[in-house]
C-alpha cells in the first residue's frame, strides 16, 4: 500500500497496564496500517489486548494503562504527541468509536437528540441549532430508526437494544470521521438485530468511505464484513493478510485452531470439533518465547526459547511462527 | 432413542408484574403452552433470542421455577399436573435431573472451596458413606472433567472461565444424573475454550448415557451438539425438528430469517447468502400481539395470523411447525 492511501499507521505499538502484581504488557508491539475506505477485522480473545489497542489510537486508555513505546500516525499526524485539547478534537471528530454496550455509553439523563446535538456542537462545525437538530433527525433517519422526528426526544431507556446501537452508530457517524472504531458493537445483541446492524454498516461504510477498525471474537461477523483481518493472540498479531487468505489460506496455528473449533451451521455432518488445548496465557507471567507455544501442537524447542518473527506468506499476508523457517516444504518460506 | 424420558405438555410459566394500587395484575407470559418430549440419550437443542423464555423453560422443567400450569412428566411418572394438582417432592428427583447454568462465576458460592462445591450435593442424597470415600468420588469427579485433584482445595476465583465452567459440570454430575439441563454453557467462555466443553459435555453424554436439554443462542453450537432443535418465539415453541432438518429446511418463517442471520465463518459463503432481514424488535412478553406472535414482524402476516394461534403440526417425520402457512 503506497503511503498517500494510508489513513492510519501503527508502528511496534506497546501498551502496558502498571498493577500492584506487575507490569501487564497487554499489547507488546504491534504494527499494522490501514487504508482510507478499508475495513480492518481484529480477532482475539478476551485479553488478547485488541481492544487496549483500539483504545490507545482514539486516546481513551485509562489508568494504570500506559502507552510505553511505538507510534500511531493517523494521517501523517501524531496521535501519541497530541495534547488534550488536540485529542478532543480530533476525538469524535476525525475518529470515532462504538461500543459493545450501547446502554452504559449513551447518557441516560439525556435525551437522544440531545447527545447527537452535542457531538456536532463540541467540534465547531458552524451549525446553528436548529441545523444541528435538523441533522441529527437526519442521522438517525440514516441509521434506519423509523418516525426520527418523534424519538430525538426520548431517552436511551425508551429505545430497545438494537435501537440503541443504531443510535450510537449515528452519534459515531455525525461528525464524518474518517475512521470508525468498532469494539465488538454487535456482541451483546442477537443474531437477527446483529445481522440488521451489520447490514446497516456495510451500507453506511460504502456510503460513506468510512474506514473501520472492526474488532470483535467471532470468525462469522469477520467474513462477513472486514477486508483485511489481524488475529491477535496475549498482545500480538499473529497473523494478518486478506480475510480470503486468512480463511481460506490460514498459516498460523492458532488461527487454524481458531477455524478448527468454530461449529459452522452449514456443515453437514456432525464432526467432531477439534478444540485448541490449554488456557490463554498470564500476561503477568509471560512464556520467553512464542506465546502460543504452550498451547501449540506443532511446538518446537525453538519456540519455547525465542519469539518468532513475521514471515511474509502472500503479498500482504504474514504470520508469526517459527513453523514457516523450519518447514522443508517451499511454502511460507522466510523472506 | 425411543423410550421418551420427559414430556412436557401445555407448560406455562408467567410472571407477576407489581403495578400500580388499582391496576389490573399483569403477567409476563414468559412460557406459553410449550410441549415437546425428550427421548432418552438425546441432545435436545433450544435457541431463540434474548426473552424469548428458553432458560425460563429449563428452569421451569426442574420445577426451580414452579410451573404457572400444564404437566410434567419424568420417566413415565408426572411430577407436576395442574389439572390433578400433583406436585411432587422434588428432592429425589434433584438425583436425576440436574442443570449446568450460563455464567459460571455467579452461580459457585465464592465463599466454598470447589471441593465444598461438588461435595455438597454429595451430603445432601447421602451418596458418600464416609468422608474417604466422599474425598474419592469428588477426585474422580474432577478428573472427569479435566481438573486436578489439588484444585479440591482452592475457591472459585483462582479459575479462568473455562475452569469454573468445569466445575460447575462437576457438581451436576455429583449425584450421577440422567438428564441434565445445560443453561448456556459455553456462552461466557472464549472461542477456544468453548469447543474444549462442547467436547467434553459430549464425551460425558456418551460416557454416562445422559440426555441433555442443551439451551443456547448461538445456533452454529446447539445444530452442532443436538439430535433435535427446538425453536422458541416470545415464550412459544415454533418449530421442532432433527437438527439437520431444521437447519437445511426451515419451514416456519422466524427459523428461516434466525438461520439466515447467522454468520458463517467462510468469507464467500457468507457473502453470497441471501439474508431474510426481520422488521423491528421482540415484542414484550407482558403484552404479546394476539394470534401468532410473531405476526408483527412475519413477511406473510396474514389476516388470519393476526387472530387465531397456529398450532404446531407435524409437517413430515418427526417435523414439527405452528404457522398457518402451512394449511393452505
Amino acid at each position: 500500500m503506497n503511503e498517500s492511501n494510508t489513513l492510519l499507521e501503527i508502528r511496534d505499538l506497546k501498551v502496558s497496564f502498571f498493577t500492584p502484581a506487575g507490569e501487564v504488557k497487554a499489547v507488546n508491539g504491534i504494527s499494522y496500517t490501514l487504508g482510507y475506505n478499508e475495513v480492518m477485522g481484529i480477532v482475539g480473545e478476551s485479553g488478547s489486548g485488541k481492544s487496549v489497542e483500539a483504545y490507545s489510537i482514539i486516546g481513551l486508555l485509562q489508568s494504570p494503562g500506559k502507552v510505553t513505546g511505538g507510534s500511531i500516525r493517523f494521517e501523517g499526524e501524531d496521535v501519541l504527541g497530541f495534547n488534550d485539547e488536540q485529542m478532543r478534537r480530533f476525538r469524535g471528530d476525525r475518529v470515532s468509536m462504538i461500543f459493545q454496550n450501547p446502554m452504559t455509553c449513551l447518557n441516560p439523563v439525556y435525551t437522544i437528540g440531545n447527545q447527537l446535538v452535542e457531538a456536532l456542537m463540541c467540534h465547531d462545525k458552524g451549525y446553528t441549532k436548529e441545523q444541528a437538530r435538523a441533522r441529527a433527525i437526519e442521522m438517525l433517519e440514516l441509521v434506519g430508526i423509523n418516525n426520527a422526528e418523534k424519538r430525538i426526544d426520548q431517552y436511551p431507556h425508551e429505545f430497545s437494544g438494537g435501537m440503541r446501537q443504531r443510535a450510537m452508530i449515528a452519534m459515531a457517524l455525525i461528525c464524518e470521521p474518517k475512521l470508525l472504531i468498532a469494539d465488538e458493537p454487535t456482541t451483546a445483541l442477537d443474531v437477527t438485530i446483529q445481522a440488521q446492524i451489520l447490514e446497516l454498516m456495510k451500507d453506511l461504510q460504502k456510503k460513506k468511505n468510512t474506514s473501520i477498525i472492526f474488532i470483535t471474537h467471532n470468525l462469522g461477523v469477520v467474513a462477513e464484513i472486514c477486508d483485511r483481518v489481524s488475529v491477535m493472540y496475549a498482545g500480538h498479531i499473529v497473523e494478518q493478510g486478506p480475510v480470503n487468505e486468512i480463511f481460506y489460506n490460514p498459516q498460523h496455528p492458532y488461527t487454524k485452531g481458531l477455524l478448527a473449533s468454530t461449529p459452522r451451521l452449514d456443515e453437514e455432518g456432525r464432526e467432531r470439533l477439534v478444540p485448541i488445548e490449554g488456557t490463554p496465557i498470564d500476561l503477568l507471567n509471560p512464556p520467553q518465547g512464542c506465546n502460543f507455544g504452550p498451547r501449540c501442537k506443532s511446538c518446537m524447542k525453538i519456540c519455547l526459547r525465542q519469539k518468532p518473527p513475521f514471515a511474509q506468506v502472500e503479498d500482504g499476508h504474514i504470520s508469526a511462527c517459527w513453523l514457516h523457517f523450519k518447514a522443508p516444504s517451499g511454502k511460507g518460506d522466510a523472506t | 432413542m425411543s423410550d421418551v424420558l420427559l414430556k412436557i405438555e401445555n407448560l406455562r410459566k408467567y410472571f407477576p408484574v407489581k403495578g400500580h394500587l388499582f391496576q389490573k395484575r399483569r403477567y409476563v407470559q414468559a412460557v406459553e403452552s410449550v410441549s415437546f418430549e425428550i427421548y432418552k440419550g438425546e441432545t435436545l437443542g433450544l435457541v431463540g433470542e434474548s426473552g424469548c423464555g428458553k432458560t425460563t423453560l429449563g428452569r421451569t422443567i426442574l420445577r426451580l421455577y414452579e410451573p404457572s400450569s400444564g404437566r410434567i412428566e419424568y420417566a413415565g411418572v408426572p411430577i407436576y399436573d395442574s389439572e390433578k394438582k400433583i406436585a411432587v417432592d422434588m428432592l429425589p428427583y434433584r438425583r436425576k435431573m440436574q442443570i449446568i447454568f450460563q455464567d459460571p462465576s455467579a452461580s459457585l458460592d465464592p465463599r466454598m472451596t470447589v471441593g465444598e462445591i461438588v461435595g455438597e450435593a454429595l451430603d445432601i442424597h447421602k451418596l458418600c458413606p464416609n468422608k474417604k470415600e466422599r474425598q474419592e468420588r469428588i477426585n474422580t469427579l474432577l478428573d472427569e472433567v479435566g481438573l486436578n485433584t489439588e484444585h479440591a482445595n482452592r475457591f472459585p476465583h483462582e479459575f479462568s472461565g473455562g475452569q469454573q465452567q468445569r466445575v460447575g459440570i462437576a457438581r451436576a454430575l455429583a449425584v450421577e444424573p440422567e438428564f441434565i439441563v445445560c443453561d448456556e454453557p459455553i456462552s461466557a467462555l472464549d472461542v477456544s475454550i468453548q469447543s474444549q466443553v462442547v467436547n467434553m459435555l459430549e464425551d460425558l453424554q456418551q460416557e454416562m448415557g445422559l440426555t441433555y436439554l442443551f439451551i443456547a443462542h448461538d445456533i452454529s453450537v446447539v445444530r452442532h451438539i443436538s439430535n433435535r432443535i427446538g425453536v422458541m418465539y416470545l415464550g412459544q415453541l415454533v418449530e421442532l425438528a432433527e437438527s439437520y432438518e431444521l437447519c437445511s429446511h426451515p419451514i416456519h418463517p422466524y427459523t428461516e430469517s434466525l438461520l439466515s442471520a447467522v454468520p458463517i465463518p467462510d468469507p464467500d459463503v457468507t457473502r453470497a447468502r441471501q439474508r431474510i432481514l426481520l422488521e423491528g424488535d421482540i415484542p414484550s412478553p407482558l403484552d404479546p400481539p394476539a394470534g401468532c406472535r410473531f405476526h408483527t414482524r412475519c413477511p406473510y402476516a396474514t389476516e388470519r395470523c393476526r387472530l387465531e394461534v397456529p398450532q404446531l403440526k407435524e409437517q413430515g417425520s418427526g417435523h414439527f411447525a405452528a404457522c398457518h402457512r402451512l394449511d393452505g
